[in-house]
């Protein structure tokens, strides 16, 4: 089981905020997924090596030639506020 | 904890304190924009200074569903980089996301490398300006993209009184960038300037970026501590992006003379990012890391690994050129010129390539040296242009190198003659032919000179003859006042003791 602190720390990390009870019904949840996830851990991986990928791919690369960009328009369409082309977010600095 | 600072002028190797000597360490994080045509996961082109959000994509504006693709040239000019420092090239090197929350980057993750990152275990040979050269070890070289740009509402000149947000523009996103850190091997703030000078000229040797710090193509960030000698390392904090050589020393200086005191004062170093004001020369405390620091890094799964082969590391070092080191040592075993010399001009690719044609072209190696570090440097530096864009080209400094060779022009003449080739940007024999400057160096238009100054002189003439050579620089000084100082030195000694010899 997962500490309280631990759900605390994830929840400011991800800049979420909870109430008392949901605090805990996440303390459950969590702890429930991280020991499916353990199960891994039964397996015999001895020899294996690590993998990041399902997928047997590997150097895949573009050739560095420009291609076309959106408009600024389009840009900042699905912007909740906009202002002189740009995204306008809470005051940083 | 306060902001100000005290008077600190750190000893070679530490700083000092009331209470005795400190031992400080510091470790630089170099970033480096790349200059290639197009961002590192997208094909939007890499642009410095246009209108806002008109460089973009869905991929690097981190819509939902867009895939990322690695740029083949990014790739390249970072094996590169990690080469020329000496790293070792893993053959296997993955992607990780690494999770943070600020409105710069789209996807509240940037996608960066972790535990296998392209290049490990390098070095730098760092030379101070004593000609001495220390070792920085380079930890690691990495891939990674660059943040938006936040702007605060009110522009360039500051935010508008009382304005409560800032504006996000995302041309910059998603921008190559080689992040290199280095090992903590520094112990004065003036070896990491020294450090940073070095690597600067690296990267501008290799081409693979604009390496401009005030446009931010180039930033560092410094991790200082300060320890008493011989003792575990101590609490280190980081200064963040400064934006230039002067201010990463005088940042240094000002954060190592703030950590002492409070040490001193029986205070405790919290792990921090600082930021030094340029202005007030004051250091402030901006987070604590505690929480910040955990970035909760995964393999990015929508990147495959890259592996890299013997044959294409072979490749990419047959592809680099010359390095400033192996370039300063040949300079001085092929050419004889002085480690000063060699040094500058081994430092600067446009520069070292400049000297080399002047020294093919004029044959004398070390007299191309002295006006290529000399004269024409002096001109540069405070025109504050490259030699690319000088207006005398290494074929017309060898033309004005042969005038003064073969003793038409003297250092002085040649001299004047340079800066009319500078302001004119024509030919110094142009320039000697329609001047009239230019030493006369024909025997018998000196002799005609000389002969009638010797007739009109017979009082020196005798006492010459009896032996007092003094009187020799009397009739010097009179054929140069004739010849208005253009005559060659050698030729009047010679011509006038055979006049003078009767």
């Amino acid at each position: 089981m997962i500490s309280r602190e631990e759900v605390e720390h994830i929840a400011r990390l991800s800049r979420l905020r909870f109430e008392e009870e949901e605090l805990e019904r996440f303390r459950h949840d969590l702890s429930a997924i991280l020991d499916y996830v353990n199960t891994l851990g039964e397996l015999d991986l001895e020899g294996l090596k690590p993998t990041a990928h399902a997928v047997d791919l590997k150097n895949v690369l573009r050739a560095d030639e420009p291609g076309v960009c959106l408009s600024q328009a389009a840009a900042v369409a699905n912007g909740p506020a906009v202002e002189a082309g740009q995204f306008v977010v809470p005051r940083i600095g | 904890m306060s902001g100000e600072t005290r008077p600190h002028s750190p000893a070679p190797g530490g700083g000092d304190g009331t209470s005795g000597e400190w031992e400080v360490v510091i470790g630089l994080e170099i970033h480096v924009q790349l200059s290639t045509n197009t961002k590192m996961f997208c094909s939007c082109p890499v642009t410095f200074g246009e209108e806002p959000n008109t460089h973009t994509c869905p991929v690097c504006l981190g819509h939902p569903g867009t895939l990322p693709v690695a740029n083949e040239r990014a790739v390249e000019y970072a094996t590169r980089i990690a080469l020329a420092l000496g790293c070792r090239i893993a053959d296997h090197t993955i992607f990780h996301r690494k999770n943070y929350f600020y409105p710069d980057l789209p996807k509240a993750y940037q996608i960066s490398q972790y535990d296998l990152p392209l290049g490990v275990g390098g070095h730098l040979d760092v030379e101070l300006d004593d000609g001495s050269v220390f070792p920085v070890g380079v930890t690691r070289v990495h891939m990674e993209e660059d943040a938006g740009k936040l702007v605060h509402a009110g522009g360039a000149t500051g935010r508008i009184h009382g304005a409560d947000y800032s504006l996000v523009d995302f041309n910059r996103g998603g921008t190559p960038l080689v992040e290199v850190v280095s090992e903590p091997d520094m112990r004065t703030p003036e070896q990491a300037r020294a450090y940073l000078t070095q690597l600067k000229g690296l990267l501008e040797h290799l081409g693979v970026s604009d390496v401009n710090m005030e446009e931010g193509s180039l930033r560092c960030d410094a991790n200082v501590s300060v320890r008493r000698p011989g003792a575990p390392l101590g609490v280190k904090t980081e200064l963040k992006n400064m934006n230039s050589f002067r201010y990463v020393q005088r940042g240094l200086e000002a954060e190592i003379e703030r950590q002492i005191a409070a040490l001193e004062d029986g205070e405790r170093i919290v792990q921090a990012t600082v930021h030094f004001d340029p202005v007030t020369g004051s250091i402030t405390t901006l987070r604590s890391k505690e929480e910040a620091h955990d970035y909760r890094y995964f393999p990015e799964p929508d990147l495959v690994p890259i592996e890299i082969d013997e044959a294409y590391v072979e490749r990419v070092r047959a592809s680099l050129p010359e390095l400033p080191a192996a370039r300063r040592r040949r300079f001085v075993a092929d050419y004889g010129l002085q480690a000063g010399d060699a040094g500058i001009l081994a430092a600067n690719r446009p520069l070292g390539d400049y000297f080399e044609r002047v020294a093919e072209l004029s044959g004398d190696a070390r007299l191309s040296a002295n006006w290529v570090t000399g004269d024409l440097s002096a001109h540069l530096n405070s025109a504050g242009v490259g030699v690319e864009e000088s207006a005398v080209a290494p074929e017309a400094l060898a033309g004005l190198l042969a005038l003064l060779g073969d003793g038409t022009l003297s250092s002085r003449l040649a001299k004047e003659v340079f800066q009319v080739m500078l302001e004119t940007g024509r030919e110094a024999e142009a320039i000697v032919r329609e001047r009239g400057v230019g030493q006369i160096s024909d025997a018998g238009e000196l002799e005609e000179i000389i002969a009638a100054i010797v007739e009109a002189n017979p009082g020196p003439t005798e006492e010459f003859r009896q032996g007092r050579e003094k009187v020799l620089s009397f009739f010097v000084g009179q054929v140069m006042k004739q010849t208005k100082g253009q005559a060659n030195p050698q030729l009047v000694n010679e011509l006038l003791r055979k006049h003078l010899a009767g």
